[in-house]
């Protein structure tokens, strides 16, 4: 790009080559380089000089020590606290895991359903829906975790006096204790059937599809899938001679002994960051849906298609598209909410590596990098999987 | 007091509301917390009204008050006139919540401006370097980023300096926000058509002329509801510094369950805390509602 004529002659070189566009970029993005590296530079050189001071290396060696810590939450791999560091922080990483999946499908199951209800004709469940949401919204999420988890010490009681649901399952402030199933030899078969009757609603769905676009007739899907899903590792169970069975609990002392017992912590932080999200999802539902033009809907029921289906076949559809950006943005904020759980005593991944390895290693700088490349993984993930659904998702034009 | 079966129990707010507002700042002291109060309202005021007589002096003001607050709070002399000084670490309560409040708010929007700017910008290092900040802070939680700052922020400065975990926090609670609110107003900035910039150049205007008078207005108009929904989030996230050792109004009030006299009385406390949130975020969001339709220049 020229510069204009005035400044042609002038006698700074400096100052003409400053007025010219391209130069003027160059030199801002140099200087904004230098800036940039020589902060760096600064900062390396004086994290080594005061790990150096403080007698300290910078290295991974301390995860293949000896954690000597308990982790009372640990439903996927054993632990004990002999193993080491590196398990500890394996066992937070799936406790983490565990909160942001299971979060997950709560929160959308609660926010779809909260976003249609607020939309509802019926003046009072719309209004509730409403008052429900905007209250959970405007306070904090640590407030609804550590109510919830209060709510728990507090309210429920303790081992001794159990709330007994006719012998099998206990609540009690330590935790839901259910019975756990204890499989036997030929429950094998079970499992097999279960991936058949997976394989075959995979086939009958896409079978479906392409009989309806030929023939135009169509099938309850849902329900058959379901019916195949449950029925077939069903008959199979029972054909095999039903081979498990049930330990239950016992109160033996002061807790109970056998049976599955799920943390008072974990039902607290999934069940407080599940309704909170929700009512963000449940606004952007809403809005999604709204921002289809009521024509659909009349286009819809003009065709003879019944309320719900012309919800599930023209509304939905075209609402996802909406939804699905601000929804990954939604999930994101979950995952990295379940950070909280330090807060109740969830042992996730911050509560580990972050909280009991960094007091006892004393390695501030390789324990925070740990966490916070979880963190950016898991983010990275959500954010790759919801890109891809979205383009899926998206519209097709000529 | 806790009379079992007598139902709620607000007699502990009562008693316990003076340290819910100041948390342990200096009772003979506690006029400047009074003072800085007021000053906020007067703050806010121009910020909010905009018919104010003088509105333009008052924005001037508002612009400088963290800083008159700051000063007012912390003391210190300045050129032999100044206050006693009180520790960071005695503030608490409805005072730091406001804090951190007040500071990540007036500060990450300039900020998230400027990110937001240098995201869109056609120099590929500024891009590169916005995009890297913006995606590693929204990345990761809130939580981690005060546990650097109160564990590992040391190791990044010069050996023997110390700079107090307040600032070091409020410093994390900026640059979180405003990583939030460079994407919100690059969502403003986007929607800006092509037109509007190539009109600032064919009118003769500089890069930044064109955005300080056609684009960024028009962009901020359409991103007041995320700006705000940023700034309530932002809000609600000051509570996290409990978790770092710091006394909020939530962990006051998780501290004083410690006391036998109030032993049992969790909800209480919860709803009072969770009550005092809704009062304020809520009215955000009604203002930010109002904001809107009345921007609202379309048919």
């Amino acid at each position: 790009m020229s510069t204009p004529a005035s400044t042609e002659n002038h006698p700074n070189i400096l100052l003409r080559l400053w007025r010219d566009k391209d130069t003027r970029s160059v030199f801002i993005q140099i200087i904004t380089m230098v800036i940039v590296f020589t902060f760096l530079g600064l900062i390396i050189n004086n994290v080594v000089i005061n790990l150096e001071i403080a007698g300290k290396d910078f290295s991974f060696g301390f995860l293949n020590y000896p954690a000597g810590y308990d982790i009372t939450f640990q439903p996927f791999i054993s632990y004990s606290p002999t193993d080491t560091h590196l398990r500890a922080a394996a066992v937070g990483i799936l406790n983490t895991l565990l909160v942001a999946v299971s979060g997950v499908i709560i929160a959308s199951i609660l926010g779809f359903t909260m976003g249609v209800l607020r939309l509802s004709n019926n003046w009072l469940i719309s209004r509730l829906v409403y008052v429900f949401l905007e209250f959970t919204r405007n306070v904090p999420v640590l407030l609804h975790i550590l109510f919830i988890y209060s709510i728990f010490l507090y309210v429920l009681p303790v081992p001794k006096k159990a709330i007994n649901i006719s012998d099998t399952v206990f609540l009690t402030n330590r935790g839901f204790i259910f019975p756990s199933p204890v499989f036997e030899d030929g429950f094998g078969f079970v499992w097999i059937a279960l991936l058949a009757a997976i394989a075959i609603v995979v086939f009958f769905v896409r079978w479906e599809r392409k009989n309806q676009d030929a023939t135009g007739e169509h099938y309850p899907v849902f329900s058959i899938s379901l019916a195949i899903l449950f029925g077939l590792p069903l008959i199979v169970f029972f054909i095999s001679g039903a081979p498990m069975a049930w330990e239950i609990p016992a109160l033996k002392g002061f807790n109970f002994k056998g049976g599955t017992s799920i943390k008072p912590e974990y039902i607290a932080l999934t069940f407080a960051l599940s309704y909170y999200t929700a009512c963000f999802i449940a606004e952007i539902v809403r809005a999604g849906i709204l921002a289809i033009s009521r024509g659909q809907t009349e286009a819809a029921l003009a065709l003879g298609l019944l309320p719900n289906r012309s919800l599930q076949l023209v509304v939905i559809p075209q609402a996802l598209r909406v939804i699905i950006p601000p929804l990954a943005s939604q999930y994101l904020n979950l995952t990295k909410n379940s950070s909280l759980a330090i807060a109740i005593g969830y042992m996730d991944v911050v509560a580990t590596v972050g909280g009991i390895t960094l007091m006892q290693t004393g390695k501030e700088m390789e324990t925070m990098i740990i966490v916070l490349l979880t963190y950016l993984f898991f983010s990275l993930i959500i954010s790759a999987f919801m890109n891809w659904f979205n383009r899926r998702m998206a519209l097709v034009e000529r | 007091m806790a009379v079992p079966g007598a139902g709620a129990c607000w007699a502990f707010i009562d008693d316990r509301l003076a340290l819910f507002t100041y948390g342990f700042y200096p009772e003979p002291l506690r006029w400047r917390v009074n003072l800085s109060f007021v000053l906020l309202i007067l703050a806010i005021i121009p910020v909010l009204y905009e018919k104010m007589p003088g509105r333009k002096y008052g924005l001037w003001y508002s612009a400088i008050f963290p800083f008159i607050t700051g000063w007012l709070l912390v003391g210190g002399e300045v050129n032999g006139f100044g206050f006693e000084p009180v520790d960071t670490d005695q503030f608490g309560g409805i005072l730091l919540t406001l804090i951190l409040g007040v500071t990540g708010i007036s500060f990450s929007l300039p900020i998230g401006i400027a990110l937001a700017l240098g995201r869109q910008s056609k120099l590929p290092v500024l891009r590169i370097m916005c995009v890297l900040f913006i995606e590693f802070i929204r990345g990761v939680p809130l939580i981690t980023l005060l546990f650097v700052a109160s564990t590992m922020l040391a190791y990044f400065l010069p050996p023997g300096t110390n700079f107090d975990l307040l600032l070091r926090v409020l410093i994390m609670v900026t640059l979180f926000a405003s990583a939030y609110m460079a994407e919100v107003i690059r969502g403003g900035l986007q929607a800006i058509s092509r037109g509007q910039h190539e009109a600032g150049d064919s009118l003769g205007l500089t890069y930044w002329q064109a955005n300080r008078l056609i684009v960024l207005p028009q962009a901020l108009k359409i991103s007041i509801p995320g700006i705000v929904n940023t700034f309530i989030g932002l809000y609600k996230d000051t509570t996290l510094v409990l978790i770092i050792g710091m006394m909020d109004i939530l962990g006051l009030g998780g501290a004083s369950l410690a006391d036998v006299k109030w032993a049992g009385l969790a909800n209480e406390i919860y709803l009072f805390v969770a009550l005092y949130f809704f009062v304020t975020c809520f009215s955000m969001s009604r203002y930010s509602l109002y904001l809107e339709k009345k921007l609202h220049t379309g048919h």
